[in-house]
């Protein structure tokens, strides 16, 4: 990501701060700052999100298409992830600048989906070997100021077209005839920034420059690690990785807990809540 | 530890907020948009206050033996503006000891347009910490040295930890500084000190939610036209 540059004493001032469990805003070691989730903000996909943590603005929006199933696994349908850093995010991304940062998350988010527990990829199937739905997702980092990964953790709610029939597939014009994935063990991704001694959740740039390594976690709602990732120049000894994975846990639940809440009473509003979008 | 989701609401354009009257909304080329410096790029004038950041410097041989072990690249100095050229630049001085390399803190970057200008920019508020209020939009909150001729500036910076209530007062103030920069209110010493008086009864963490940040610079802003009043 982007990186910002900091003089010793702030960097000093900063690390003592964490130390203290008093970030430079007020927050402690493990609080969030406030999160915007909106659903169903893109109108032509099957499911779209939009999630805006401090100064990072992300959308995911995923939309369904007929494909085959892969040779190993001809009973499952399969995710297909693509991550574009827009150029609006920071001057860094301009051209192809922000090319590889989107690799790097597509390929974690990747490794986190390859997980039994977390999408239940049988009921995409159609028909064994010969249809499937394959979920294509698309990320777009519209504003990126500090670990998109963390960010981009929110699961879709789903709604695809169900068909009918064998060995011609008709596929229902009936745009609410459909079955929504479940989305109960998708994972959410954790990021810890070790600073110090101390590891921080939702660093900002400032506390990122200060920080030399960081883990990811991807952490389902029943608290269970699907992926674990290191990023970093930095060292992590074994000590803290497992004092990290316990904190990743704890707040991950909270985090599957708030995000659970907050789409029920999204959904609760019905179809006649007031969409913000872009230009509200 | 806290985590608080909420669903997006409809921000009313700040015109509306503030009570100006804006009927036209579409323009041809040749309109003038707007006079207003808010988004501007920061324009020195000699004798403004600037903090700044060196990013990059000269690599002459006198230059090494002599700058680079009191000041390196990423380092934040306060300066004075001593002369502007006619492409924008702007040439800076340290007058006294007064300036110079700054130690630790929190820089808050905010819009230029937003700093009042007054006679003095160093401040030391009563709640416990100082602030350098920079014309050109960077401010710095810092502990208040405890001895006077220990001050801002000079070339060696003190890196013993702050203590706990002076990151309390600093961190407070940071976060009503962003609040009134959200809502458009100019900052000096006493827009400064007020909100951080109308915050005191919120938690510092608090201060950063939309409802809160409303309410604080509401009262500020009431307290400031009584004063004036």
């Amino acid at each position: 990501m982007a990186s910002v540059a900091l003089s010793e004493a702030e960097k000093v001032y900063i690390m003592h701060g964490v130390q203290e469990d008093l970030r430079v805003d007020g927050r402690g070691c493990e609080d969030y700052r406030c999160v915007e989730v909106e659903t169903d903000v893109v109108s032509n996909t099957s499911g779209s999100a939009r999630v805006k943590l401090g100064h990072t603005d992300i959308l995911v929006g995923v939309k369904a298409e007929m494909g085959t199933p892969k040779l190993e696994k001809p009973n499952e349908g399969y995710l297909e992830f693509f991550v574009d850093c827009s150029a609006n995010a920071t001057p860094d991304f301009e051209g192809r600048g922000g090319d590889d940062l989107g690799t790097e998350i597509a390929n974690t988010l990747y490794r986190i989906f390859n997980n039994k527990s977390s999408v239940d990829l049988k009921t995409l199937c159609i028909s064994p070997r010969e249809h499937c739905w394959v979920l294509y997702v698309d990320v777009l980092v519209i504003n990126g100021n500090f670990n998109c990964a963390s960010v981009s953790r929110i699961p879709r709610v789903r709604v695809l077209e169900d068909e009918e029939g064998s060995k011609d597939i008709e596929l229902s014009d009936d745009p609410y005839d459909c079955i929504r994935l479940s989305v109960e063990n998708v994972p959410c991704i954790v990021t810890l920034c070790k600073i110090g001694c101390r590891h921080v959740v939702d660093a900002t740039l400032q506390e990122e420059a200060c920080s030399l390594a960081s883990l990811l976690v991807s952490v389902t709602s029943k608290g269970v690690v699907t992926c674990l990732r290191k990023v970093g120049k930095g060292s992590l000894d074994p000590e803290s990785i497992f004092e990290m994975m316990e904190t990743s846990k704890r707040v991950g639940k909270v985090l599957h807990a708030s995000l659970q809440s907050i789409l029920h009473k999204e959904e609760s509003l019905g179809p006649k809540r007031q969409k913000v979008g872009f230009l509200g | 530890m806290a985590m608080e989701m909420r669903l997006p609401v409809a921000r009313k354009p700040l015109s509306e907020r503030l009570g100006r009257d804006t009927k036209k909304h579409l323009v041809v080329p040749g309109d003038t948009i707007t006079t207003d410096t808010g988004f501007m790029r920061y324009i020195g004038e000699v004798g403004d206050i600037v903090v700044g950041r060196i990013t990059e410097r000269r690599r002459s041989a006198e230059d090494e033996l002599a700058m680079r072990g009191f000041l390196q690249e990423g380092d934040l100095i306060s300066a004075e503006v001593q002369a502007v050229f006619s492409d924008g630049a702007v040439s800076l001085h340290t007058r006294s000891l007064k300036y110079g390399k700054l130690g630790q803190g929190v820089l808050v970057q905010v819009s230029p347009s937003l700093v009042k200008r007054q006679k003095t920019h160093f401040h030391d508020l009563p709640c416990g910490a100082s602030v350098i209020l920079g014309n050109n939009g960077f401010l710095w909150i810092y502990p208040t040295p405890e001895h006077k001729e220990e001050e801002a500036g000079g070339f060696t910076a003190n890196l013993e930890p702050v203590s706990l209530a002076d990151r309390e007062v600093i961190s407070r103030l940071r976060n009503c500084i962003v609040s009134l920069v959200t809502q458009r209110m100019m900052l000096y010493d006493t827009s400064i000190l007020y909100c951080y008086e109308a915050s005191l009864p919120h938690q510092i963490k608090d201060i950063l939610k939309p409802e809160i940040m409303e309410e604080i610079v509401m009262e500020t802003r009431q307290r400031l036209l009584e004063q004036e009043g």
